[in-house]
């Protein structure tokens, strides 16, 4: 499999050409010369895939060095990609996944003017989020991440011209998003210092092996595990920086399909779990990881509850999901958080895409409570909306069941308790919330206001398939994971060659396995809280006579609180915001205006009043100068003559 | 026997009248004059020290100045004339069209 890096270039391919061709081809070329590009690199990760189980399980990683690209001092570092386990499951979920959004998309952009500029930006996106995947050290992974990071910013501004709220601009949302990536960011970075410095590479292979028979001292460990959590907290959307996701749903719902749900967002993941070396060197890092991914899991969910709009039901939702990862990889169950990754990847981009045949339909409505009775006309839609539901919902037998499982038995057995107990009441708050949006938009007697009522259509096909692979990938995708007593983890299996490293640190992910009727008990407490959240959202939200009230109803105090997010980006407003404008506004006006340009300033006056006094011998009077030489003149002689 | 400290005290005088009035008179006539005074001053210090040192190049030197002295009496004039012309007046303190 010598042509894997290859991958990296068909999307650079297919958005040259789109960059050429611009508007002169209709929506249909550009976007199928944006699906092929994406095709071709999903071709190429599967050929990678079949490489890699051709080749015995130890010897399962392939390094590729292009070529040498810095080489300053004792730092080099190649640009080099990396087939391994854990690089070609992301490839294929992110080509896969990808490839069906980049479809998708061709019927939802077919009527905006700029079309060749999205998929510019979508191929954009699929070959930086190809390069974070498969780069085979910390910098070209670092490229890949501030490429993501740019194209988001670029995706959630794309109707840069429109308002997202009535405060908020699409393009301010994707500053938001960016500028709140940036304090992650920071924090990736002095790690990558961190490790340059104690281990003298960036090189996965040479950082890792380094760490495991020479680690730094444990204060040194840790600080590079928390600076590398907070790039991920970051990128991924967690506590404290998940701020930023929410709002990110300003741009096109296949993007916050494909770069808000199931790719970009799970590279802090990724991140993490690519250096599970590190983390497992490091377990106050590790059990941060746990912790800061549960709380994320249980206070987004509570947000989730709340939401009106159909999207941020689903962003957080999506933070909500994404802690449960992190709660995964804390756990040590990095494998599980993985699973997590991909099978999330399915029912959310179906979520998400089916959300946007909603808003398709209806013409730009996003608030659930005027939608409802959605059912017959949308059929399709519907049907595989609900099926996401289901697997997120973690219903028996479909793919969310599985991996939301499989991370909450790591954490029944590796973490506290506690972390365990808020997970489990998680899934039961995420059952709920997501069958009172699906019952709040399909269910019941229609709300849509009349003049959008006659127009509403089901979605063409170009939209309609990809929704009906992902629903079929939503229900089988967990089988690949099946948990112990039900059958092999094909998944973990496969993973753990990339895992290997941590059979070499002692006393680490030794604990045994769960016995049987343990795990048959966590997996009937999951399936519980499951129905209870169904059941909940049942009588709540289908029985006609207490809807209404349900909708429009007194809110106690509680119920506001959860309904403006905690208020936490009044928070930051109050605390971080304004503290930091006032302190620029400070350096400005002392530091700037007053210091340095005190300086400028000050040399100006300086030569101004040594022009003033110089001035005053400078009369212009002939006989003022001859009086000067005069007196001149009587000095040297006086001199002369004493 | 000339009595060479006597020319030498009317040099010096010559000299110390010329200075005053080119420093005090605002007329650019008479300031004109003033400078005549102090080269002819000159003059006469030069041809004094010529005869006491029996040397002739100071002599010599008198004739240039006398050449210069000419040239830029022509030259002067000239100015005041069209000074005058321009300004209907030749005060010196008056002719300050430069000054802003």
């Amino acid at each position: 499999m010598t042509l894997f890096p290859l991958i990296l270039l068909f999307p650079v391919l297919g958005l040259a050409i789109n960059a050429i061709l611009g508007r002169r081809v209709s929506v249909k070329v550009t976007g199928s010369i944006a699906s092929a590009a994406v095709f071709m690199s999903f071709l190429t990760a599967l050929g990678g895939l079949r490489a890699l189980l051709a080749l015995p399980e130890s010897e399962r990683v392939i390094v590729y060095r292009l070529w040498d690209w810095i080489s300053a001092g004792s730092l080099h570092v190649d640009l080099a990609l990396r087939l391994d386990p854990l690089s070609v499951l992301m490839a294929l979920v992110v080509t896969g996944v990808g490839l069906l959004i980049h479809v998708y998309s061709i019927g939802y952009m077919s009527h905006d003017r700029d079309y060749p500029r999205f998929f510019i930006y979508l191929n954009l996106f699929m070959f930086s989020m190809l390069t974070l995947v498969t780069g085979s050290n910390f910098l070209v992974l670092f490229v890949g991440w501030e490429g993501v990071g740019l194209c988001s910013y670029l995706l959630i501004g794309f109707w840069f011209d429109k308002m997202f709220t009535p405060t908020m601009s699409n393009s301010s949302a994707g500053k938001k998003a960016f500028i709140v990536n940036r304090i992650g960011d920071f924090g990736f970075l002095l790690a990558l210092f961190l490790i340059f410095k104690h281990f003298g590479s960036l090189d996965f292979d040479s950082v890792f092996t380094t760490a495991l028979h020479h680690p730094a001292p444990t204060a040194v460990m840790t600080a590079i595990g928390l600076l590398m959590l907070l790039g991920a907290t970051g990128k991924s959307a967690q506590i404290p920086l998940f701020v930023w996701l929410p709002d990110a749903m300003a741009g096109p719902t296949p993007v916050s399909a494909l770069i808000h749900a199931a790719t970009m967002v799970t590279a802090g993941v990724y991140m993490v779990a690519r250096s599970h070396v590190l983390y497992a060197l490091a377990p106050t890092a590790l059990s941060t990881v746990a912790i800061i991914g549960g709380l994320t899991a249980f206070f987004a969910a509570t947000i989730a509850v709340t939401q009106n709009d159909i999207k941020k039901v689903l962003a957080y939702s999506t933070v909500s999901q994404l802690g449960y990862m992190f709660l995964g990889l804390g756990s040590a169950a990095f494998s599980a958080g993985l699973f997590h990754v991909m099978t999330h990847a399915f029912f959310k981009a179906l979520l998400f895409l089916g959300a946007g045949s909603v808003i398709h339909a209806l013409h730009e409505e996003q608030d659930i409570r005027n939608m409802g009775g959605l059912r017959k006309k949308l059929p399709l839609t519907f049907a595989t909306f609900a099926i996401a539901t289901l697997a997120i919902a973690g219903m028996p037998g479909l793919s969310g069941f599985f991996s939301k499982d499989e991370i909450l038995a790591a954490a029944f057995q590796n973490g506290p308790r506690w972390l365990w107990v808020m997970g489990v009441i998680t899934a039961g708050l995420t059952s709920f919330y997501m069958f009172r949006l699906l019952f709040l938009t399909f269910f019941g007697k229609s709300r849509v206001a009349p003049e959008k009522e006659s127009k509403i259509h089901e979605s063409p096909k170009v939209m309609t398939i990809p929704l009906m692979i992902l629903a079929v990938l939503s229900v089988i995708g967990g089988w690949i994971g099946l948990p112990p007593v039900m059958g092999p983890n094909l998944l973990a299996n496969f993973l753990a060659p990339a895992f290997e490293g941590l059979h070499h640190i002692e006393g680490f992910g030794h604990q045994g396995h769960l016995s049987h009727s343990a795990e048959w008990i966590l997996m009937g407490v999951s399936t519980v809280m499951a129905l209870a959240g169904f059941i909940l959202a049942w009588r709540m939200f289908i029985k006609p006579a207490e809807l209404g009230s349900r909708l429009s109803g007194e809110r106690g105090a509680f119920y506001r609180l959860l309904e403006d997010k905690y208020r936490v980006d009044e928070i930051y407003e109050a605390v971080i915001i304004r503290p930091l404008a006032w302190l620029s506004q400070q350096l400005w006006r002392i530091v700037d205006e007053m210091i340095i340009d005190g300086f400028v300033n000050f040399s100006g006056l300086l030569v101004r009043v040594g022009g003033e006094v110089v001035r005053i011998f400078q009369t212009g009077y002939v006989q003022t100068y001859a009086f000067f030489m005069v007196l001149g003149l009587l000095a040297i002689l006086l001199k002369l003559v004493f | 026997m000339v009595n060479f400290n006597a020319a030498i005290f009317v040099a010096l005088l010559l000299f110390g009248i010329g200075t005053l009035g080119f420093l005090i008179r605002r007329n650019a006539i008479v300031v004109f004059m003033s400078v005549e005074l102090m080269l002819n001053a000159v003059n006469l210090l030069l041809v004094t020290f010529s005869r006491i040192r029996v040397d002739l190049d100071g002599q010599v030197m008198a004739f240039f100045v006398m050449a210069v002295a000419a040239a830029e009496a022509a030259v002067g004039l000239a100015i005041i004339i069209a000074v005058f012309r321009k300004m209907r007046n030749i005060d010196l303190d008056k002719a300050s069209l430069l000054r802003s």
